[in-house]
């Protein structure tokens, strides 16, 4: 039966190999990837820091900072500081980077329809 | 008013019984009209699965957290900390940072790539029949021990709060939640069963908000204050340093990276959670559901701190240890403590509604996967209209429904984190793999994706089952023999890595090449959101 996820809809027929080589395509991908790779990377590596610290480095963990608080409850508030301000920097750069240009190919791709050579055909009435 | 001068009277929780069945009734008869209403304009399967794709980012995102915020969060984690101190904590960051998996790599590209379960993101440009059967299966695998965790959660839950120790006492309320669930998810499909979780999450944190900032004004919100509070209650300096639950032998450190690990990978596999991003319109209201979440989620894990320490504090980690219910008892108890028997009777009903929720959503899921995954694609080979879907569906829960509550009053009284690091540990190995394989490696074949999701699973099934949780210890599911040959309880280290390997390796040796053209189309919708399909109008 093939996949029945996406029918009936606006893009069944398009050339979705043409899409995905055109320049356009090519740089949301490479803003998108450029983007959430390295940020993945970045708070995992973090985030098992921070494990490892509290795993192997009781002492320093429990140094004390300010009365009771400890760098070890610093670090832990810090995991939320970091993970809010990820979230945040990340709907920040879509709105900015992705979401225009994915709206622009999203546009393109429902209005015309592109045949297997890409030359556009035709208009959908929407 | 300080101090263990006031501890709590453990027998007078008792009286509260009728008050905690009172504000709960209330709660499933509210709920119950809501689901009713919903449930009117349930008509195709995109309305019983996903709820007609109507719901706003921040309707998502507050029913993403009431979905995620269970019982093992709630009472589980205060408790935690209450007597483990810094390593409760821990767990909540675990359970947080997770969710950043969820919106970076996997809810906007899945909203846009699928339609009702994960098994529709997995098999999109592979083999659907192998790729569909082995994401159904590891889907129902994971929903089944998360159902059994939360059912048995039931069960020990009762013993504490309505005053019922008996054995056949605690199956009947057992087998009368496991009722009420299936009347929730046959009737109001995913519409109800999300109402149901944003009424949930919201009395959840009101509650825990409100004794958040009691805790804090005792100490004249002074966080060091409190701290030196519950050192001083169980004069025990250590709550406050990492080590005191997870410290104690080089295997348990180690124990305790493997959780980590299967915390903060097995959240964006969780077919549950996933799931609840097909109930919004587009990748952005999925994105904005996903922000909703981490926030109200990492608040409520701060309020758990704050009550945590709290309860260490005014109750005290020796009250709690000795309390009905033990550990999970320390929310309730500390709610006692500071407002008395109505406060209690609150987060009581709150607890309850919070396993309701949860039971739900994971039944919906399982009824879904099986429906559409196996019988629809599978069974019928696609050639079964949408009313027979869901016909199966709403006959699907039913025999989960029942499933679950046997395996419930089984279950009952049975290590309960046993069966939630299961479930993460089973989530993170058999379905993560393949999730960020098939999104983002355009090489990846229906071999590879095979060999991770049956290697994961299998893996983590296997190490668990040769796992102290389950023989040999004291705390062992069977106490009187002893095959635990793997020393951890969580197999996460070894099974996830084991299954993005494995997910590596099919695809490397496999001599087939998947379709070039599936795999642009999914590379092209997924970031751009074309041809997903919208919400349904009314």
């Amino acid at each position: 039966m093939g996949n029945d996820a996406h029918t009936p809809d606006a893009a069944a027929s398009v050339d979705f190999e043409q899409v995905q080589s055109t320049g356009q395509f090519q740089e949301l991908r490479k803003r998108h990837r450029s983007f959430v790779f390295p940020m993945a990377v970045a708070f995992l590596l973090w985030y098992f820091a921070y494990v490892l610290l509290a795993d192997y480095a009781v002492g320093f963990m429990s140094t004390k900072v300010w009365g009771n608080i400890n760098i070890g409850l610093i670090l832990g508030l810090l995991q939320f500081v970091s993970t809010f301000a990820i979230t945040g920097w990340y709907v920040h750069y879509s709105n900015k980077r992705l979401d225009p240009i994915a709206a622009e190919i999203r546009n393109e791709i429902e209005g015309h329809e592109f045949d297997k050579h890409g030359n556009r055909i035709g208009e959908v009435n929407k | 008013m300080i101090g263990i001068a006031t501890a709590v009277d453990v027998a007078a929780l008792k009286e509260t019984t009728l008050l905690n069945m009172g504000v709960f009734a209330l709660f499933v008869a509210v709920t119950m009209v809501i689901v009713f209403r919903a449930s009117r304009n349930n008509k195709t399967a995109a309305d019983y699965y996903a709820a007609g794709r109507s719901f706003t980012g921040s309707q998502n995102g507050t029913a993403i957290a009431g979905d995620y915020l269970s019982a093992a969060s709630f009472l589980g984690i205060t408790g935690a900390i209450a007597i483990n101190g810094y390593d409760g904590f821990m767990y909540s960051i675990g359970f947080l940072v997770a969710w950043l998996v969820a919106l970076l790599l996997v809810a906007e590209l899945l909203r846009n790539t699928g339609k009702f379960t994960m098994a529709d993101v997995l098999s999109f440009r592979l083999r659907q029949r192998p790729v569909r059967i082995a994401a159904a299966i590891s889907t129902l695998a994971v929903c089944f021990f998360y159902l059994l965790a939360q059912m048995a959660g039931a069960g020990s839950l009762i013993s504490l709060l309505l005053g019922i120790s008996d054995w056949g006492g605690q199956a009947l309320v057992i087998i009368v939640v496991g009722a009420l669930m299936i009347m929730y998810v046959l009737i109001g499909g995913m519409k109800g069963t999300t109402w149901v979780q944003i009424i949930k999450a919201v009395l959840l944190i009101a509650g825990a908000a409100v004794m958040t900032l009691w805790v804090l004004a005792i100490y004249g919100f002074n966080l060091s204050s409190l701290l030196g509070a519950a050192v001083e209650t169980p004069n025990n300096p250590a709550v406050l340093n990492p080590g005191l639950q997870y410290g104690k032998t080089e295997t348990s450190k180690l124990d305790f990276m493997s959780l980590g690990l299967a915390l903060v990978l097995g959240t964006a596999a969780l077919p549950h959670v996933l799931m609840r991003f097909y109930t919004v319109p587009t990748a952005k209201e999925a994105r904005k559901s996903v922000v909703w979440a981490i926030w109200l989620i990492g608040l409520f894990y701060l309020f758990t701190l704050v009550l945590g320490y709290g309860a260490a504090a005014l109750v005290g980690p020796e009250t709690i240890r000795t309390a009905p219910g033990g550990v999970n008892a320390a929310a309730p108890l500390l709610a006692f403590h500071l407002g008395g028997p109505l406060l209690l009777g609150f987060i009581s009903a709150v607890a309850f509604a919070t396993i309701l929720a949860v039971v739900a959503g994971l039944t919906i899921t399982a009824a879904a996967s099986f429906a559409h995954d196996i019988y629809a694609s599978v069974i019928s080979k696609g050639k079964a209209d949408a009313d027979t879907e869901v016909k199966v569906a709403r006959r699907t829960v039913v025999v989960i429904g029942v499933l679950a509550i046997l395996g419930g009053i089984l279950a009952n009284g049975q290590n309960v984190a046993f069966l939630v690091a299961l479930a993460f540990a089973v989530a993170a190995s058999a379905n993560l793999p393949t999730i960020v394989y098939s999104l983002f490696w355009r090489k990846f074949t229906t071999q590879g994706a095979v060999w991770s999701m049956y290697g994961g699973l299998g893996a983590a099934i296997v190490l668990i089952i040769f796992s102290p949780v389950v023989s040999g210890g004291a705390t062992s599911m069977i106490k009187d023999a002893n095959f635990a040959l793997f020393p951890l309880s969580n197999p996460g280290i070894v099974s996830i890595p084991l299954a993005f390997f494995l997910g590596w390796l099919g695809t490397t040796v496999d001599k087939k090449r998947e379709d070039s053209a599936k795999q642009a189309e999914m590379e092209v919708r997924s970031l751009t959101g074309v041809g997903a399909e919208k919400a349904v109008n009314h």
